[in-house]
């Protein structure tokens, strides 16, 4: 029997439930023996000049080995772009939080010790706050230039676009920026060694674009670094790459002639690590009253904070503005602003989780304008399964979708209409506490950045099995699953299975972890390496059993090779195929048909909503997602959990908030509200399984999609909870105060 | 993080306390729980030169019935005025709210003394102390003396508490047999309060709408002329300042006084509160 | 010098008086599985036991368990096997990355040994203390319900 599709636990626990996982800060690596540790001096201002910086009285701090400004750095940035990023800042900050100094010691105890003494003379510059602001204001954070605005992209829109419509609503939404606060911070170790190479232990979710990165910035030749991820504490698309600071850890490495270990602090990680969203949309739409859309129009602002790090989130965000939904017509438009304050990336999701919620909030607010279910304002829109693929307006190309029969799932599985009814009954009786059912339909895009990956697949002697994948699993469970993988197709148990990936050295080609692109693209990529790795295994087979390699075939019950209809007639072993090999058994492939899937689902959120008080408790969290075959059902639900959280969170709790004079105000864990245990149901999931035909595996992503679904699901419920009195909107983070005031300026209005 | 570098001092009585506070007067903090005192001092907002720990002063962890009194030792965790039978029968205000401090790590470690002496307005056991009308019995160099709880706050982390003395013991007129409501309104419940109410009998005391714990007096006088309890309630935000932030403006705060003042006080009368909590 | 029975094992080491016990468990005995990952005292990573009981052990000075007994993760379990609360966490797929399954899972024992029948709901509110970015939790509080041996769905 395969083991394909059945619920298998994971081979990565052993390690991390007994002596825990070893992380960046774990590392007990011979060349960091006597490595310096290492802290980043940052700003405490959101916009200044730099008139100076004293490092005297912190070098003679106990300890300290060194202390570096960018007037040390003597490797430079191409900075033709006058919005480049330094590496240290030198003449000018732009967010709290931007490092200006690096700090080495001897011991972890003494940091923040020299730290403090670092005495920086700042002459403060009016703050950057919003996206009206970075437009509006005379301000510029960048000279040379003549705008705060970075990109834009899209539009115009038409000026007859809604003409002729029955019904057109519009609506300002803000998505708000929030931190990815991945359990372990950032942190990087980097030692040179004796034969002029650099190793650099990274946590992060791709070496191989960290090794680029870092021998980059260095000016060396890749091939003298080598990157290695040790286990990796969560990154949510925060830690893709390299961090700038591992690149002047390496460059300080050097200076001072040992190793160097990094790993920052929570308050630090929350101002210096990427934030995520960070977007302000006006959506609007129209069409009949019996529920057909004929136009959607999405414009985004997109604060970009102070460097544009990730330009592709707003352009991601446009190209899924129009969801499930078969609009006829379709207008986006982004504008990316420069403010001062920390840099916006990639964040579970990144542009899909902001899509999603600009057209299911229109969704609902066009239902609510026509009077009709929200859920069959949706069902009247839907692409068939028929119409696939499909192109839409904004030019994305879905594979395959079954979104009403998703739908249909999650509202049996929720009860909707006894959740309807038991919705009047609390107003009919005056109920203090409101129910609010919330209901999101999404599409994602996953493998979106549409390059391959590498997999190499070696069968050694005794019988077992090395794999190598460039994909770059933290917690996901990939391993698991890729082992899985290729016991399937090479009949041999998992436990003579080894997965190699995150070292350079051992994989020098990769892309890695983001986009929910692993099993896809890293999957397809091991599993075309065992099927090169099988056909070279046939011939060599037919060589020891005397016949024809047509005629032989593996016995996956065994993992034993025999001539077809002739079990008995005896069979060779994966062992003795790969001892006559020669060269040896191996087989190292770029899986480059690397094409975007579109995985999908429907999610209902029960909410209770306190009138008096604002206060929002989720009831109940239903997810049906789509993500084709699914290989592991332990892992694959444990994916759609994380998700669910994550978007519960974004909808109810978190948001990075800044003062008007650029001051983070929730920057520590006290502060910033990191959903827990408490404010969380069980969660009920409900299975889907529509295939892909865009690679090997027939699998989409799954790694974001419940998060992409659940966000707009918890919002709406807060909204719907309260439609009775009037309210039709209600911005995230749904704070009780917020609600307790939607629901204050409803009752003004009436 | 990490605090700035300090002396460590363990006191394994009181009298040896005192000693080391006299002996280091300004430079020193007592260290109890340290659940207030270190998160500060790692932050480096406090950054004492000498810490005088209290752990090993045995004879403060306790809690007795005397009369219709409890006596509670200043070094009584959380955790165990939470699980305590004297205090479930006498005054369950007290335990309850004892409950409602942080999560479980934090009730292993912090103290009543701690907590009071610390004079976080925002804090859940000062208030319900305050409820509770009871006194704090403070020792110093020249002996003990008893303070009534209305009188040791004098502001935000500021008490009446002198630089040589230590709060050794907390007494709490027993409230069996009478009602008692507590109600913290919290966006996660690992939050502080943004504002609290505790009531017992006809004791009102809030969370977080002042610079101390604070009685809601227009509340109590309401109630003892005989005003329904939504009448009474609405007396709640009367001589209040609460803070205003971004996510919990001042008048939200007032709005949640007079509603959480209303459901504590339903369930002193021995009713469901309606509502979330 | 603090002397800090550490997994059943006597220790003696000569430390600053800021050491944190976090760092006295990882840094001097070089016990790493205790993870931190905040500095507030919020996220709970650094759960040990002292004295059986769960403590934030970035909120402990070394001082503050001189004389006292810790157990980390690495002395969970015993004779080579796992502890219940290990195996289930395993069995229940309750970690992903793993950074706050040391944490979680002490503070679990302790829930335990306080409340050894739980409901979910229970296990929810015990847990406030400790944050997962990876899991939403949902399998962490069918851990500790199998670690209970009580049915794991509620």
């Amino acid at each position: 029997m395969s083991v394909m599709g059945t619920r298998v636990v994971r081979i990565e626990d052993q390690k991390l439930i007994t002596s825990g996982g070893v992380y960046v800060d774990d590392l007990r690596e011979p060349l960091l023996n006597g490595a310096a540790h290492a802290a980043f001096v940052r700003s405490p201002l959101a916009h200044a000049r730099i008139l100076g910086i004293d490092t005297a009285a912190a070098r003679e701090a106990p300890g300290v080995v060194g202390v570096f400004t960018a007037a040390d750095l003597d490797i430079t940035k191409a900075d033709d772009d006058p919005r480049t990023e330094p590496w240290l800042a030198g003449d000018k900050v732009r967010y709290v939080g931007e490092p200006v100094a690096l700090v080495l010691t001897e011991h972890r105890y003494q940091l923040a010790d020299a730290a403090e003494l670092v005495d920086v003379d700042y002459d403060p510059l009016p703050a950057v706050i919003g996206f009206d602001d970075a437009v509006n204001g005379d301000t510029l954070l960048f000279d040379g230039t003549d705008s705060n605005v970075a990109q834009r992209h899209g539009g115009p829109f038409g000026d007859a676009t809604f003409d002729g419509c029955e019904a057109v609503v519009t609506h300002t939404i803000v998505n708000q920026r929030v931190a990815p606060a991945p359990l372990e911070t950032r942190g990087a170790s980097c030692a040179w060694g004796e034969d002029g190479r650099l190793t650099a232990w990274l946590s992060t979710q791709n070496a191989q674009i960290g090794r680029g990165a870092i021998a980059a910035g260095l000016g060396v030749d890749p091939a003298l670094v080598r990157v290695v991820t040790p286990d990796v504490g969560g990154g949510f698309g925060a830690k893709i790459g390299s961090p700038d600071e591992a690149i002047v850890l390496g460059w300080a490495a050097k200076r001072i002639g040992r190793g160097v270990r990094w790993t920052e602090t929570r308050s630090e990680n929350l101002t210096s690590m990427t934030h995520g969203r960070a977007q302000r949309q006006v959506v609007t739409i129209g069409g009949r009253r019996d529920g057909t859309v004929e136009a959607f129009r999405l414009y985004v602002e997109q604060d970009m904070g102070a460097y544009p790090r990730a330009p592709f989130l707003p352009t991601l965000t446009e190209l899924m503005a129009s969801g499930v939904y078969h609009f006829p017509v379709v207008e986006t438009e982004s504008v990316a602003v420069c403010t001062t304050t920390t840099p916006i990336g990639a964040y579970r999701g990144a542009g899909r989780p902001e899509a999603t919620a600009a057209v299911e909030r229109a969704m609902d607010l066009f239902a609510a304008e026509i009077g009709m279910d929200p859920a069959e304002v949706r069902r009247v829109n839907f692409i068939r399964p028929e119409e696939f693929p499909f192109t839409t307006a904004s030019g994305a190309n879905y594979d395959t979708g079954e979104y009403a029969a998703v739908l249909d799932k999650v509202l049996a599985a929720a009860g909707y209409p006894e959740l309807r009814a038991e919705q009047v009954k609390r107003r009919e009786s005056g109920d203090v506490v409101a129910l609010g059912i919330g209901v999101s339909v999404y599409v994602e895009i996953t493998g979106g950045d549409a390059s391959g990956e590498s997999g190499r697949v070696d069968i050694n002697p005794d019988g077992t099995v090395t794999a190598y994948t460039g994909s770059s699993p933290h917690g996901q469970g990939l391993a698991t699953t890729l082992v899985m993988l290729l016991s399937d197709r090479l009949g041999i148990p998992m436990d003579r299975i080894t997965l190699r990936f995150g070292d350079t050295d051992e994989v020098p080609k990769a892309v890695g972890t983001f986009g929910s692109r692993s099993l896809q693209l890293g999957g397809s990529a091991v599993a075309q390496a065992a099927d090169k790795v099988i056909e070279r295994a046939r011939e060599l087979a037919a060589d020891l059993l005397e016949a024809s390699p047509d005629d032989i075939e593996l016995n996956l019950a065994d993992g034993g090779w025999q001539v077809r209809g002739a079990a008995g007639a005896g069979t060779v072993s994966w062992s003795s195929v790969a001892e006559r090999a020669d060269p040896p058994l191996s087989e190292d492939v770029w899986f480059a048909d690397g094409k975007p899937t579109f995985p999908f689902g429907a999610h209902i959120a029960v909410v209770e909503v306190d009138t008096a008080t604002g206060k929002v408790r989720v009831r109940r969290m239903v997810a049906v997602d789509d993500a084709g075959p699914v290989l592991n059902p332990l892992t694959f639900r444990g994916q759609r959990h994380g998700g669910l959280a994550q978007g519960v969170a974004q909808a109810l709790l978190e948001i990075m908030d800044y003062d008007e004079d650029g001051n983070p105000v929730t920057a520590t864990l006290a502060d910033y509200s990191f959903i827990t245990a408490a404010e969380l149901p069980d969660f009920e999931l409900v299975d889907s399984e529509t295939p892909t035909t865009r690679n090997l595996l027939g699998v989409k992503g799954i790694g974001e999609a419940a998060t992409i679904g659940s966000t707009p699901a918890v919002q709406s419920a807060v909204v719907d909870a309260l439609a009775h009195l009037g309210v039709r909107h209600v911005d995230m983070p749904a704070t009780p105060q917020r609600v307790w005031q939607a629901i204050n300026d409803a009752k003004e209005a009436v | 993080m990490i605090p700035a570098a300090f002396t460590y001092r363990r006191a394994s009585t009181v009298d040896e306390a005192l000693a080391l506070l006299a002996e280091h007067g300004d430079d020193a903090k007592v260290l109890a729980g340290g659940h207030s005192l270190l998160p500060l001092m790692k932050l480096r907002f406090a950054a004492p030169e000498v810490l005088i720990d209290m752990a090993g002063v045995a004879d403060l962890r306790y809690v007795r019935l005397d009369g219709d009194r409890v006596r509670i030792g200043a070094l009584t965790r959380y955790h165990d005025l939470q699980h305590d039978g004297i205090l479930l029968e006498h005054a369950r205000l007290v335990a309850h709210a004892a409950g409602e401090v942080g999560d479980p790590q934090v009730r292993h470690r912090g103290t009543i003394g701690g907590s009071v002496a610390h004079a976080d307005p925002a804090a859940d056991v000062p208030a319900a102390l305050l409820a509770s009308d009871a006194t704090l019995v403070i020792t110093g160099p020249q002996g003990t003396r008893e303070v009534p709880i209305t009188e040791f706050f004098l502001g935000p982390f500021t008490t009446s508490l002198g630089a040589d003395e230590l709060l050794t013991e907390i007494v709490v007129p027993s409230h069996a047999g009478q009602g008692w409501g507590f109600e913290k309104f919290t966006r996660r419940a690992i939050d502080w309060a943004i504002v609290g109410v505790a009531a017992v009998g006809g004791s009102v005391a809030l969370i977080n709408m002042a610079g101390t714990p604070l009685r809601a007096r227009a509340v109590e006088a309401a109630l003892a002329d005989g005003a329904s309890i939504e009448d009474a309630a609405a007396h709640a935000a009367e001589g209040t300042s609460p803070v205003d932030e971004a996510h919990a403006g001042a008048d939200y705060r007032k709005h949640l006084a007079g509603v959480l003042t209303a459901r504590a006080l339903e369930q002193v009368a021995g009713r469901p509160p309606a509502g979330l909590t | 010098m603090v002397h800090i029975e550490v997994n059943g094992r006597a220790t003696a080491e000569e430390v600053e008086d800021r050491t944190l016990l976090v760092h006295y468990v990882r840094d001097v005995l070089g016990l790493t599985g205790t993870n931190v990952g905040c500095d507030t005292t919020s996220c709970g990573a650094c759960t040990v036991l002292l004295d059986g009981e769960s403590v934030k052990s970035c909120t402990v000075l070394a001082a503050q368990a001189d004389g006292h007994a810790v157990t980390t993760v690495e002395g969970l379990g015993a004779n080579g096997e796992l502890h219940p609360v290990q195996r289930a966490f395993r069995e229940q797929h309750g970690l992903q990355c793993g950074f706050c399954t040391p944490g979680m899972m002490m503070a679990s024992v302790s829930l335990l040994n306080e409340n050894p029948k739980p409901s979910r709901d229970e296990v929810r509110v015990a847990l406030e203390g400790n944050l997962c970015r990876c899991t939403g939790y949902h399998n962490i509080v069918s851990a500790v319900m199998d670690a209970s041996k009580q049915e794991v769905e509620g």
